[in-house]
């Protein structure tokens, strides 16, 4: 909690003044029995028509200046919480923006949004309350018990026993709540990231017809959410019960102990009423604080759960004297580069890789699925620090580069086209959103998608769905590297984005982007060895390792594993062994002779 | 063989009629957008109404707790009145005792009381909560498409909390309420008549006022609600594309667009808080004021010695149990309208139709199916004049391999999606084993195909729960007997945990071409009728997909298969080729066949060796 103070700072003012109108709004309703008082002892017992009207019209007005304080009250309270709110939601969510790909992997996206949603509005509803409720509350049990002993020390004593029996309870039952209205919210996440998984998932649920099934698991969900919190709300249903007994023998023994005070004179049998109403009011005032407390035990994990976000150090940022160079040539040199995700201790993803790509050369990777090809095109973006060796840009180590620098100058096309919902124009000028419809076009001419984009009814202002959905995965691929294009980086990195390409579009999209990005630095990750062909040097991963790094020529000659995919891809196997495969192979053979 | 024979224009359509194509559907189908709150009362009720016995239970208790509420002050007026007034120590104890009795009874009645309705309104919830979910899963695909997941995730979530909430606190709340209203209006009346009139005059101002503001803040709160809506979809959206965000250095710019929509939220929460808030401060007045009628008008009667003063007094008493009752039935109105609003957001998702909606009775639930797949002059768009489908028609035999190229966008995926009925036809019609697939269920239609779909989705959970996906009751022997065959049991075995390895939600702990690998298992393990392979192979290293391409050979001997591939390759040995383009046929037959016509197949064929040139 204590990690969200400062956002109170801006409001500090309006809180104070929320429970000033509290008291004035308490002081006009304590005001009432006291000029009723008047009204019968001044007015109606001595036959004073005028008085009696007097102090009616009294009465009234401090009905409507009661109302006029307990507005303002709210209104202040809405003020505070509501912005608060908004505050708190604002800052989780720039602090998400600062996330690394690490931080991200950690939480999982069905948590953050939780957290960002349900987490703040819980919080925010306590602020409100708090406002209101912290002063209503105590300030009559204090003034009643006040009261009470000012009446009769010996009646107020039985509030005093009383009261500790209240307390203590209190803070049994807020150290049972606790942890149960946490685990309540921990079955209430997994509730919601089931849903959030389905939904995503929803065409492979529907292709197995599967529903059954899927009910099934979030019904598991949906039940250990219900148990736990069916288990958190009974401590509320021991609690009011409880405070009514207590309540309860309170007022029996008042009455008791009163009536023998009274029959030994020591009482006038008009306290002892005002004794039971005391006590009533004591007691129902601080069954208000705890069922308050309560509330705040519940707002209280979900302030600790904001505040994980909130604490969360992003393992990459910029140094203090983070470098920004004037430009960027865009040569890359890995040195000795070992990496594995998670905290270390997971499968080494790359190993030893060392390797060195000048300034606008076409570097191409190839390699088995989950050789590391993508980790190469994260560590140069500086997704993810390497666990060993170093990363160079224009021979600076990443790490010292300004990130922000960096990224501007590294367009990437990761290896699924994530597309947001908005035009198609919106989502190609992600990166740049100043950007021409010119120069939109011309990216988009030149990954190969004008032309289906102008095909459709509204072209360039077609909306896509969440996911893209009525694209075809080419067209969305597509789309996400037009979107590269257009932010004309000095680095491009297409990480196997072309594979739901026909070989032909690819085959003209290669070519444009020959023509048109003859100075970038270009790493092609890629399946088809006809992809990367024509790169200026071509880097063979296996196993996280470098296993050939040179032209296709060279690599066709000297290294196995790249022969080996050659092989696969170009007929001479057992699958594929037509006229046409061979016909290529040794045309290849007779081009390298 | 260049083009297959069109078979089935002969056969008999009973579905062309222009009602029972549902197609694809433009925005939500608003069918009752429930803005009246008593449609939707009725349909809480409906739910609540399964545990009437509960709810009976909670009555009671209820009842016999407000009773006792009423009764005790009478019996503590009597206690003083008599026993201590008349030195009377035995009755003393003895009245000590009965309210004793009495609070025990009506203890343990309000703990009965909140512990039923507690677990009356948690499973109810539940079982909303599971409806809604499974209502998701049966929505058709066009209608998901069109909402942002999370809008539809925020109804899941925040609307159902809201609704839960209200059940739990209001349902005996308002009970209690009403209950103390009438006792306390039935005490009143027994002691004056005139004083109860002048009494309840507060009530239709009261009543009006409180109706007033409820009806603003019904508004108020739906709009917040909608709003709050709009920054959760914007949270869930740009939370999973967080990725891209920073790929592209837009954090700024993302966090200012963000920054709008919480502002237009905070102003809204503001003013919805501020005026239900207001409510009570309302109440309280109208509680004062009552106080002030009573004493005034009770003053003037006494005056002219109609009451005596013991009445106002008792009157004062009444009016503040009378009120604080009024009072909290106008907060409890609030918590309602927050619920409403929330349940109507709720249903207006219940009441989308389902993809089953419109099915036949009687329907077909397929036994084995041969195979025989015909399109049958098949027209599809999934926007009005924006045909992807142009009058497609194909006839395979049983068994046979088909094969569908064409480069992307032209509509392959769709013609999948048709047969898959994830969306209908517009014209033309599909039939399998001579059967319009629209007469068949269609999760039993589903239960025969097996389909690799582009996007390989997994959901979080070990890699032996996502390959047994495709047949639930699988042993795990002929779970990594799938996974063999799909060439992933390397990889996974390879992992630390091996099959036990736990898949973080969306997959993201594996390579989008190990988890190609997986949903293939997957598929191999449905043992299908039918078997469709949408770009299957597309991420995953040629090497490897060579080995998964023996298997996939020997899976669809004997079985209907249609492959999508962009790498020719692995389609040569298809018993049809079909070149899609645009949306049409353009070219039919075998590898060979094809190859000699020397058209756009050759073309596209040559496009792919040309490169090593």
């Amino acid at each position: 909690m204590r990690n969200l103070l400062p956002l109170f700072r801006p409001y500090w003012r309006v809180a104070v003044l929320a429970p000033v109108c509290m008291l004035l709004e308490v002081a006009m309703d304590l005001a009432q029995p006291a000029l009723m008082a008047r009204l019968i002892d001044q007015g109606l017992l001595r036959g004073d028509l005028h008085r009696i009207i007097g102090v009616g019209l009294w009465m009234v007005a401090a009905a409507f200046f009661g109302l006029a304080a307990g507005v303002g009250c709210n209104v202040l309270a809405s003020i505070v919480s509501q912005n608060f709110g908004a505050d708190l939601r604002q800052a989780l969510f720039e602090r998400v923006q600062t996330f690394s790909f690490r931080n991200l992997d950690t939480f999982s996206l069905g948590t953050l949004v939780t957290r960002m949603t349900n987490d703040v509005t819980q919080v925010q509803n306590l602020m409100q309350q708090l406002q209101q409720g912290l002063i209503r509350g105590p300030g009559l049990a204090l003034g009643s018990i006040v009261m009470a002993l000012i009446l009769d020390r010996k009646l107020g004593i039985i509030l005093l026993i009383a009261a500790p029996f209240v307390g203590v309870f209190l803070y049994v039952s807020l150290k049972v709540a606790s942890p149960r209205f946490a685990k309540s919210q921990r079955a209430l996440d997994h509730v919601n990231s089931t849903v959030q998984e389905n939904l995503a998932g929803i065409r492979v649920i529907k292709a197995f017809a599967r529903s059954a099934y899927a009910i099934a698991r979030f019904e598991e969900a949906n039940e250990a959410y219900t148990r736990a919190a069916m288990r958190a709300a009974r401590i509320m249903v021991v609690n009011t019960p409880y405070m009514n007994l207590v309540l309860d023998l309170s007022i029996v023994s008042v009455i008791w102990f009163g009536g023998h005070l009274v029959w030994r004179g020591m009482l006038p049998l008009g306290n002892v009423v005002a004794g039971i109403n005391y006590t009533t009011q004591v007691l129902t005032s601080l069954m208000m604080v705890s069922a308050m407390l309560v509330n705040a035990s519940q707002a209280m994990a979900s302030a600790h759960r904001i505040a994980d976000v909130l604490r969360a150090e992003p393992d990459i940022h910029n140094l203090p004297d983070a470098v920004l160079p004037r430009r960027c040539q865009g040569r890359i040199a890995f040195r000795h580069v070992g990496f594995s995700y998670g905290d270390g201790h997971g499968r080494r993803v790359l190993d030893d890789v060392s390797f060195e790509v000048k300034p606008g050369q076409k570097l191409g990777i190839i390699g088995a699925t989950g050789s590391g090809k993508s980790t190469i095109a994260h560590l140069l973006a500086r997704l993810y620090d390497p666990t060993e060796g170093q990363v160079l840009l224009d021979g600076v180590d990443v790490r010292q580069l300004h990130l922000g620098w960096l990224r501007q100058h590294i367009g990437m096309v990761p290896q699924q086209a994530l597309l947001f919902t908005g035009s198609i124009r919106d989502n190609i000028a992600f990166g740049r959103p100043g950007a021409s419809q010119r120069e939109i076009v011309e990216a988009a001419r030149v990954a190969q998608a004008h032309e289906f984009i102008t095909s459709f009814p509204h072209g360039y202002e077609t909306v896509v769905g969440q996911r893209g959905v009525t694209l075809s995965g080419g067209q969305k691929q597509r789309i996400a590297i037009a979107r590269a294009l257009l932010v004309k980086p000095q680095i491009l990195i297409l990480d196997d984005s072309t594979s739901a390409l026909d070989v032909a579009t690819e085959a003209r999209l290669l070519a444009a982007l020959q023509q048109q990005f003859a100075g970038a630095t270009v790493i092609l990750i890629a399946q088809r060895i006809s992809s990367v062909a024509d790169c200026d040097v071509i880097l063979v991963l296996a196993d996280g390792r470098v296993a050939g790094f040179g032209t296709h020529a060279e690599l066709l000659a000297t290294c196995p594993v790249y022969q080996d995919i050659y092989a696969s891809q170009t007929g001479q196997n057992p699958v594929e062994s037509t006229l046409t495969g061979q016909t290529a192979l040794r045309e290849e053979a007779a081009d390298l002779g | 063989m260049a083009e297959a024979r069109n078979v089935n224009s002969l056969q008999p359509n009973p579905f062309q009629m222009v009602g029972l194509q549902p197609g694809p559907m433009r925005g939500p189908v608003v069918k009752a957008r429930a803005k009246d709150g008593r449609t939707t009362i009725v349909r809480l009720w409906a739910y609540l109404r399964q545990r009437r016995a509960h709810l009976w239970l909670v009555v009671v208790s209820t009842a016999v707790a407000t009773f006792l509420t009423l009764y005790v002050p009478y019996l503590l007026g009597r206690t003083v009145d008599t026993a201590i007034a008349f030195r009377n120590p035995q009755q003393l104890t003895a009245m000590c005792l009965l309210l004793m009795a009495v609070y025990l009874i009506s203890v343990a009645a309000t703990f009965v009381q909140q512990y039923v309705a507690v677990s009356v309104s948690q499973q109810t919830v539940k079982e909303m909560r599971r409806d809604l979910f499974a209502k998701l899963l049966r929505l058709p695909l066009s209608v998901i498409d069109q909402r942002s997941h999370g809008d539809l995730m925020s109804r899941v979530t925040n609307d159902i909390a809201n609704v839960s909430n209200t059940l739990n606190q209001t349902v005996t709340q308002f009970l209690a309420s009403i209950m103390s209203l009438a006792g306390c209006l039935a005490m009143m009346i027994w002691q004056s008549l005139w004083m109860t009139l002048v009494t309840i005059t507060v009530i239709p101002v009261t009543a009006f006022i409180a109706q007033r503001v409820a009806k603003f803040t019904r508004r108020c709160f739906a709009e917040q609600q909608r709003e709050l809506g709009q920054v959760n979809g914007f949270v869930a959206e740009m939370v999973s594309g967080e990725k891209i965000v920073q790929l592209f250095h837009q954090e700024q710019r993302v966090t200012e667009q963000f920054r709008e929509r919480n502002d237009r939220l905070r102003r809204v929460c503001v003013r919805a808080q501020s005026i239900s808030g207001s409510m009570g401060p309302v109440m309280n007045m109208m509680r004062n004021l009552s106080f002030a009628v009573i004493a005034f008008a009770g003053g003037v009667f006494a005056y002219h010695h109609v009451i005596t003063v013991g009445v106002i007094v008792s009157f004062l008493n009444y009016a503040s149990q009378f009120s604080q009752p009024v009072n909290q039935l106008a907060n409890q109105y609030n918590l309602v309208q927050a619920a409403i609003a929330g349940a109507e957001r709720v249903f207006e998702i219940m009441d989308q139709p389902s993809e089953s909606d419109g099915q036949e009775h009687d329907t077909i639930v397929p036994g084995h199916l041969r195979g025989e797949v015909v399109f049958d002059h098949v027209s599809f768009s999934y926007e009005p004049d924006c045909l992807v489908l142009k009058d497609v028609s194909l006839h395979a035999k049983p068994g046979e391999t088909i094969a569908l190229v064409g480069p992307t966008g032209a509509g392959k995926t769709t013609m999948v999606s048709l047969l898959t009925r994830f969306y209908d036809a517009d014209q033309g019609a599909i039939y399998i084993d001579g059967i319009d697939i629209r007469r068949f269920d269609k999760e039993a239609l589903r239960r025969q195909l097996g389909i690799v779909l582009q996007e390989a989705y997994l959901f979080s959970g070990t890699i032996r729960e996502n390959i047994r996906f495709g047949r639930l009751d699988a042993t795990d022997e002929e779970v990594e007997a799938a996974a063999r065959l799909a060439n992933a049991d390397h990889f996974i075995r390879r992992l630390p945990d091996g099959y036990d390895t736990y898949i973080r939600p969306e997959g993201t702990n594996l390579s989008h071409g190990q988890r190609q690998l997986v949903t293939i298992a997957r598929a191999i393990l449905a043992n299908p009728s039918i078997l469709i392979l949408d770009e299957a192979t597309s991420s995953v290293d040629t090497r490897t997909e060579l080995q998964i391409q023996e298997a996939l050979w020997r899976l669809m001997r004997g079985r209907t298969s249609f492959v999508i591939a962009h790498r020719l390759g692995t389609i040569r040995r298809a018993h049809q080729i079909l070149v899609i383009d645009g949306g049409r046929v353009v070219e039919r037959g075998t590898h060979e066949a094809l190859l000699a016509q020397q058209g756009v197949y050759y073309r596209l064929y040559q496009a792919q060796w040309a490169r090593f040139a």
